[in-house]
C-alpha cells in the first residue's frame, strides 16, 4: 500500500500535442488509479464498521444470553464488552483512514496536481 | 464488596430534597453568563459576515480541531446527553445500544462523503448532485428533503427543548420555547455560520468538560475501576441491568433503527454542510476524525453517568422526577458537585439545544435560500446581497415557524419524529448523495425518484406505524409492525434509483462524470486542461 501508481510523474512539459495526450492519458490512469485506490480502502473499513456494528445489533437481538453473559466476576457482560469495543471502534478506524489518507493520498493527489499545474 | 458504601450514600439526593426545577442563582448565573458570552461572538461574527460564503460556510477558514469540536456540538442533543444517561440509569445496557446506533454513521462519513461532499459542493449537498444532474430538479428535491429533515428535527427539539428547561430551571414550557428560539435567531440571523460554529464549539467543550468531570466523580467512589461501577449496579437492580431488555424487542425491529441512524448520519443536512466551513479536503478529513473521537468519548462518558445515577441516586429519585428517566445526570451532579454543579450541567444542556437548532435552522436557510432561491428561481444569477437578504429572511421565518411549532406540539409525545428525521436522511439523501459521487449512470430522474420515495415512503411507513398508528392514533394495531422503517426505505430509495436510471440514460449526466471524478479527487482549485 505504500507505493505509488505505476509511471513516473507526467512530463507534458514541453511536449508536441501528441505527446500532450499521451501524457494526459498517463496522468488519467494515475487519477483513476489513486480514486480506486481510496475507494478500495473506504469500502473495506465501511464494511468493518458495518460488521461490528450490525454484529453486536444482531447478538444483542438474536442471542440475548449470551449478550447478557457475565464476565470478570459478575462485574460486566459479553454485551456491554463488546458494545463498547463497538464505540472504540468507530474512533480507531477512523484514524486509520486519517492516517493512510494523510500519508499516502495526498501525496499521490499532490503529486497528480503538480504534475498538471 | 467496595461498592457497597457508594451505595447507601444516595439517600440524601433521593430524598426530595433537590433543587431541580427551582431556578438556582447558580444556574441562572451560568445561563446568563453563556448567553452573553455567545452573544458576544455573535456581534464580533456579524462584523464579519458579509458574503454568502461567510454566511453559510464561515469563509470556509476553520481549521480541522475547530470543525471537529463544531461538528460534534452541532450533533450531540440534549436528548442523547439526558436522554441515553436516563435511559442507561433507568434500563441498564439498553442504553448503550443507542449510543452505539448514534456514533457508527461517523466512520461512514468519514470514508464515504466528507472529502468528496467537500471538492463538489460550495454550501449544500444538493450542490454535490447538482454538480453533473439537472440544476433545478435536483435542487428542489434536495431541498425539500432537507428541509423535512429540518422541521422534524427542530420539532422534535423545540418539545424537549421546552420541557426539559422547565424540569431544569421551573420556567414554563412557552417561556422555555421562547427563550430558545429567539436566543438561536439571534445567533443565526446576525452571525451566520461564523457565530454558529462558536457557539457549538463552546457548547462541546463545556458538554464534554462536564459530562467527563461528573463521570470522574462518579468513578472516583468506585476505585475509577468501571467495572466496580457495574457490579455495585447489579448488587442493587440484579443481573438484567447488564443484560439486553426491552429496547430490543425484534431482531428486525433493531437493524432497521441501526441502518437508519448508521447512514441517516450521513445525510442530515446540518451536519453535511459544516464539511464547507474548511478550506480543504484533507481538513474535512481532520475534523470529521476529531468529531468522531469526541462523540464517542462523549457516549462512554454517558454510559458511565447513567450508571452512577442509577447507583448514586436510585432509579427511584430519577423516576419521581421524571418517569423518563431525563433528569438523571442533573441529579446526579446535584448528588455529587451540589446546586453548583447542577446549575452547570443545567446551563449546558441548555446551551446544547441552542447549538443544535442554530445549525439545523442555517442549514434550512441554505436550502431555501441558495438552493431554492439563488439556483431554482433565478437559475443561478441572484446577486450577493440579495441571497444574503433570502438567508436572513429564511432564517426568520423557520425560526418562527420553530418556535411556533413548537408550541403547537407542546405535551405531544414527538419523539418518533427524531427517528423520522433520520429515516428520511437515510432513505431521501443518503442515497441520491452516494450515487452521484460513485455511480456514472446516475440520472436526474434517478435522482429525484429515489429523493421522492425515500420521503414518502419513510413518512407513510411511520404513519402507520406502532408509534404513530396506535401510540398517537389510538388504533388498535400497526400496519406496519417496524417503529423504524429504515430497512424498506433505504434499499428502496436505491432501488428505485438504480432501476430509474438504467430505464431512461442520461448521456450528458454520464458524460460529466469523469469531470466531477477528478474535482472530487483535486478539488475545486485544481485548473486541469479539459481534453475531449
Amino acid at each position: 500500500m505504500t507505493a505509488h501508481g505505476p509511471g513516473g510523474p507526467p512530463t507534458a512539459a514541453t511536449a508536441a500535442p501528441a505527446a500532450v495526450d499521451a501524457a494526459t492519458a498517463v496522468a488519467h490512469a494515475e487519477m483513476a488509479a489513486v480514486a480506486a485506490r481510496r475507494n478500495r480502502i473506504a469500502a473495506v473499513l465501511t464494511t468493518v464498521m458495518m460488521i461490528g456494528y450490525f454484529g453486536f445489533i444482531l447478538l444483542v437481538a438474536f442471542a440475548k444470553p449470551t449478550a447478557g453473559h457475565l464476565l470478570a466476576g459478575g462485574r460486566v457482560s459479553v454485551g456491554i464488552v463488546l458494545g463498547a469495543s463497538v464505540i472504540v471502534l468507530a474512533p480507531t478506524l477512523t484514524a486509520i483512514y486519517v492516517r493512510w489518507a494523510n500519508r499516502h493520498y495526498d501525496v499521490a493527489v499532490r503529486r497528480l496536481r503538480g504534475g498538471r499545474a | 464488596m467496595s461498592a457497597a458504601a457508594p451505595a447507601a450514600a444516595p439517600a440524601a439526593a433521593a430524598a426530595g430534597g433537590s433543587s431541580l426545577g427551582s431556578p438556582s442563582a447558580s444556574a441562572i448565573g451560568f445561563f446568563f453568563l453563556f448567553v452573553s458570552i455567545t452573544l458576544v461572538i455573535t456581534y464580533w461574527a456579524a462584523r464579519r459576515t458579509r458574503s454568502t460564503r461567510e454566511y453559510f460556510a464561515a469563509g470556509g477558514q476553520l481549521t480541522a480541531a475547530q470543525n471537529g469540536f463544531a461538528l460534534a456540538g452541532d450533533y450531540m442533543s440534549a436528548a442523547s446527553f439526558l436522554g441515553i444517561a436516563g435511559l442507561v440509569s433507568m434500563s441498564g445496557f439498553d442504553g448503550l445500544i443507542y449510543s452505539v446506533g448514534w456514533l457508527v454513521g461517523w466512520p461512514v462519513i468519514t470514508f464515504l462523503i466528507a472529502e468528496p461532499l467537500r471538492n463538489l459542493g460550495r454550501f449544500t449537498f444538493a450542490d454535490v448532485l447538482a454538480y453533473r444532474l439537472s440544476q433545478r430538479p435536483v435542487r428542489i428535491a434536495a431541498a425539500s428533503g432537507t428541509l423535512t429533515v429540518v422541521i422534524f428535527y427542530l420539532i422534535a427539539q423545540m418539545v424537549g427543548a421546552g420541557g426539559l428547561i422547565h424540569l431544569l430551571f421551573g420556567l414554563s414550557y412557552r417561556t422555555a420555547v421562547l427563550i430558545v428560539g429567539f436566543v438561536m435567531l439571534f445567533y443565526v440571523l446576525f452571525g451566520g455560520m461564523i457565530a454558529t460554529t462558536w457557539v457549538q464549539i463552546i457548547k462541546a467543550v463545556l458538554l464534554l468538560l462536564g459530562a467527563t468531570l461528573l463521570a470522574g466523580m462518579v468513578l472516583a467512589r468506585f476505585g475509577w475501576n468501571p467495572l466496580e461501577l457495574f457490579a455495585a449496579a447489579r448488587d442493587r437492580y440484579g443481573d438484567a441491568v447488564l443484560a439486553p431488555g426491552k429496547l430490543v424487542a425484534s431482531p428486525l425491529e433493531a437493524v432497521s433503527l441501526g441502518i437508519a441512524l448508521m447512514f441517516g448520519t450521513a445525510g442530515l443536512p446540518h451536519v453535511l454542510m459544516r464539511f464547507y466551513t474548511v478550506p480543504d479536503a484533507a481538513t474535512a478529513r481532520r475534523s470529521v476524525a476529531i468529531a468522531t473521537g469526541l462523540i464517542g468519548w462523549f457516549y462512554l462518558v454517558t454510559f458511565v453517568l447513567g450508571f452512577g445515577a442509577s447507583v448514586l441516586v436510585g432509579r427511584a429519585a430519577i423516576g419521581a422526577v421524571d418517569p423518563g428517566g431525563n433528569m438523571a445526570a442533573p441529579l446526579l451532579a446535584e448528588a455529587l458537585g451540589g446546586t453548583g454543579f447542577l446549575g452547570f450541567i443545567s446551563a449546558v444542556a441548555f446551551a446544547t439545544i441552542l447549538a443544535v437548532v442554530a445549525g439545523l435552522t442555517l442549514s434550512g436557510s441554505a436550502a431555501l435560500a441558495h438552493d431554492l432561491w439563488n439556483h431554482v428561481v433565478c437559475k443561478g444569477k441572484s446577486p450577493e446581497h440579495e441571497q444574503l437578504r433570502v438567508a436572513r429572511l429564511a432564517t426568520v421565518v423557520l425560526a418562527l415557524m420553530a418556535i411556533g411549532l413548537g408550541m403547537l406540539f407542546e405535551g405531544q409525545n414527538v419523539a418518533f419524529m427524531v427517528g423520522l428525521a433520520f429515516s428520511i436522511a437515510a432513505s431521501a439523501n443518503f442515497p441520491a448523495l452516494l450515487l452521484s459521487m460513485t455511480w456514472s449512470r446516475f440520472t436526474t430522474r434517478g435522482a429525484v425518484a429515489s429523493m421522492a420515495t425515500g420521503t414518502v415512503a419513510s413518512l407513510v411507513l411511520i404513519l402507520l406505524s406502532p408509534t404513530v398508528w396506535v401510540g398517537l392514533l389510538h388504533h388498535d394495531a400497526a400496519i406496519v409492525p417496524l417503529k423504524n422503517p429504515g430497512i424498506i426505505t433505504v434499499p428502496l430509495s436505491f432501488l428505485v434509483a438504480i432501476v430509474v436510471s438504467l430505464i431512461a440514460p442520461e448521456p450528458d449526466a454520464r458524460a460529466a462524470f469523469p469531470g466531477a471524478q477528478r474535482r472530487m479527487l483535486l478539488g475545486p482549485a485544481a485548473e486541469l486542461p479539459d481534453q475531449g
